[in-house]
């Protein structure tokens, strides 16, 4: 825990998080699994307490503290038990919200990040739709300018917090005929008359965290709602999301090692042929296997995090100062490798647990589910290598 | 009001301690160490009562120098500045423990100084005792509740003894040791552990404080509770009852 770039106070800060997380989060997260979604309560709770705004500027309300930081939320998340309500507060804190921080007018900072770090208001990030995933060039949703207003007509799917968010971080094109070129951000409340949740969609896993499909029907926002320039969407995506996307590769490791300290004690407990399952030799392997393996996807997440935190700390004046490639390049293989890994833990911890690893009472048969997400959402590994074979220009 | 807290550096309640080939000390690699838990109710009061009165919040620790990161913690919860004062591994008895303190509470002067009512690593609970004795003032253990009467300079401190609560009026300065229900400690905030960074804690030694080392206890030995065993299935009423009868021996 202390190995990487930490210091002394992220250990104090690692601490506190873990008892919030454990005394007011994991008690009642089997619950909102079965609910399919989380409370706003906890989203004020964790405004109050100042968990919502770690990395974002002083002056919006945030702690203004480094990566670092989120880095150690992001390992302690996992603790509730589900990974539904970790990714609905991350994306909140981490995916929808900082690019307001970076771009956002002054009174988009107030009206939308301003509340949101408070936790009285719920955002979402829209980006993906039903024919645009991996090819963001593609989206169709579109922002017809009318006087002092835009137009918004179109859908979002997958949108996690969708169908309670106040507001949306949303991704539309200004200009179809430019491709990825023609791309845009509006701040959206959700309610705009002409916006509807048109469904909850039931998942595979992640039940505590919910997903929606949008519907946009001439819904007009004022010109004021554009985030930063017009057409310059995709260029803001690749650089302000490369945080999140290592946030994803220290949450794949983080859950990763919890599985398995938990599926090594049931190996110890568990009888098979009169000694425990953990001293047959073949399972023994396994699990060092994946002990290893964690270990080594750490410790690269953990030394592309500190990289990234000295990138962010340096450059955090200037918004338009560019990710440099190399460090794009590990962040896309930092998320890669250790999501990839952690399906593959999910995947051997379920075996040692043989035919309890199938039933719902134990945690490992959520975390299998869970874990699945992980090398879909947020770029999946294919888009991963593509990064990464571009900037090695193969 | 001048507050002075005691904070002891204790072993994770929750981590598992293994006790050293050696029998007599336990293994520290790896493991986590937490501020005393009760220490950490201490620490919650003294900020509730600066709140309300005003003044300073002064934290102290005797321990390694790693203890250092216990009293940042307790500055990152708000008190204003800390005292370390460092024994270089060597055995600290209660006795060495409350002359530290009583000599570094006399340097700074107090109204109130608390701590909690044990430590839960060694369970002594005897710290504060002997340091009233020393100091000559009164001490005020197991608080529940406590409050300032008004300008007086006295406190009422309401504590839990067996069978019901007694309330005790008692003169400043004063010793408090804190209970598990006195408060619910809050988290430190980030802005404050990041304020804790800058906020100064003065290191001295046992020696310069010229306390004498030599302790009057010493541990002879440390032994790890029994394991614990597999259950078993018993056939019969008759069989589970003879079985807690004879083995167990607990009816
Ligand atoms: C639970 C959940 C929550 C989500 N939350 C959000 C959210 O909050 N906001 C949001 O905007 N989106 C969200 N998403 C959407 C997510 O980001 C996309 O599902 C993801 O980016 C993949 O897009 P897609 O589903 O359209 O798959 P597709 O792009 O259709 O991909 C299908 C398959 O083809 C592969 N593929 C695609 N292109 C290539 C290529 N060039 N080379 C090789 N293989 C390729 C992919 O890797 C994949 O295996 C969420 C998704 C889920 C499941």
């Amino acid at each position: 825990m202390s190995r990487g770039c930490f210091q002394e106070e992220h250990g104090i800060f690692r601490r506190n998080f873990r008892q919030f997380i454990e005394k007011e989060v994991a008690p009642y997260t089997l619950d909102w699994e079965e609910k399919g979604e989380w409370p706003k309560s906890v989203l004020r709770r964790m405004g109050e307490l100042g968990f919502l705004g770690l990395r974002h500027k002083e002056e919006h309300g945030g702690a203004g503290a480094d990566y670092l930081y989120t880095v150690v939320m992001a390992e302690e998340l996992p603790r509730c038990g589900v990974s539904g309500f970790p990714m609905g507060i991350m994306v909140h804190t981490d995916m929808a919200t900082p690019i307001i921080g970076k771009l956002g007018s002054p009174e988009q900072v107030e009206r939308f990040l301003k509340p949101a770090i408070r936790g009285e208001k719920l955002a979402a990030l829209a980006i993906t739709e039903p024919q645009a995933g991996s090819d963001v060039g593609a989206i169709k949703t579109s922002a017809k300018k009318d006087g002092g207003e835009y137009v918004i007509n179109g859908s979002k799917l997958f949108i996690t917090n969708g169908a309670n968010a106040d507001f949306l971080t949303l991704a539309v094109k200004t200009a179809p005929e430019q491709g990825l070129h023609g791309i845009s951000f509006f701040l959206f409340p959700t309610d705009t008359p002409g916006f509807q949740v048109t469904k909850k969609l039931k998942k595979m896993g992640n039940h505590s965290s919910d997903t929606a499909e949008l519907v946009f029907e001439d819904a007009r926002v004022p010109k004021e709602y554009l985030l930063g320039e017009e057409n310059m969407g995709f260029y803001y995506i690749m650089q302000n999301f490369q945080g999140e996307r290592l946030i994803a590769a220290v949450a794949a490791v983080a859950g990763s090692q919890l599985l398995l300290d938990l599926t090594i004690q049931y190996a110890k407990d568990r009888q098979a042929f009169g000694r425990p399952i953990i001293k047959f030799q073949v399972n023994r392997h396994k699990i060092v296997d994946m002990a290893t393996r964690i270990a080594v996807a750490r410790s690269f997440v953990y030394d592309v995090c500190g990289a990234f935190n000295e990138f962010d700390s340096a450059q955090s004046a200037d918004p338009a100062h560019a990710v440099p490639f190399e460090l794009v390049k590990e962040i896309s293989m930092a998320k890669l490798f250790a999501t990839e890994a952690a399906k593959l833990v999910a995947d051997e911890c379920v075996q040692l647990h043989g035919g309890y690893g199938y039933i719902e009472e134990f945690p490992v048969a959520r975390a299998y589910r869970d874990t699945r997400l992980l090398s879909i959402g947020g770029g999946t590994s294919e888009i991963m290598k593509e990064i990464i074979g571009k900037i090695m220009d193969l | 009001m001048k507050l002075l807290v005691a904070v002891k550096r204790v072993p994770d309640p929750e981590a598992k301690i293994r006790v050293k080939p050696d029998g007599n000390s336990i293994v520290t690699e790896q493991l986590k160490f937490v501020i005393n838990p009760f220490d950490e109710i201490a620490v919650e009061e003294a900020l509730r009562i600066k709140e309300k009165l005003g003044g300073e919040v002064v934290v102290l620790s005797i321990g390694p120098s790693e203890a250092a990161e216990q009293v940042r913690t307790a500055l990152a919860m708000g008190a204003d500045r800390g005292v370390l004062v460092k024994t270089d591994g060597a055995y600290a008895d209660p006795g060495i423990i409350a002359r530290a303190l009583a000599e570094v509470a006399k340097q700074e002067g107090f109204d109130v100084l608390l701590m909690g009512k044990q430590a839960v690593d060694t369970d002594y609970g005897q710290t504060c005792g002997m340091l009233a004795q020393i100091l000559g003032v009164p001490c005020a253990s197991f608080a529940y509740k406590v409050e300032v009467e008004g300008e007086s300079k006295r406190l009422v401190v309401v504590r839990e003894v067996d069978g019901g609560l007694e309330t005790k009026l008692i003169g400043m300065p004063c010793i408090v040791t804190a209970d598990l229900r006195l408060n619910e400690p809050r988290y430190a905030s980030l802005p404050g552990i990041m304020k804790a960074k800058k906020k100064e804690i003065r290191q001295i030694s046992l020696e310069e404080l010229g306390v004498e080392v030599t302790p009057k206890l010493r541990v002879e030995s440390l032994e790890e509770p029994p394991k614990r065993q597999g259950g078993r299935k018993v056939g019969s009423v008759e069989e589970l009852v003879r079985a807690l009868h004879d083995e167990a021996k607990v009816i």
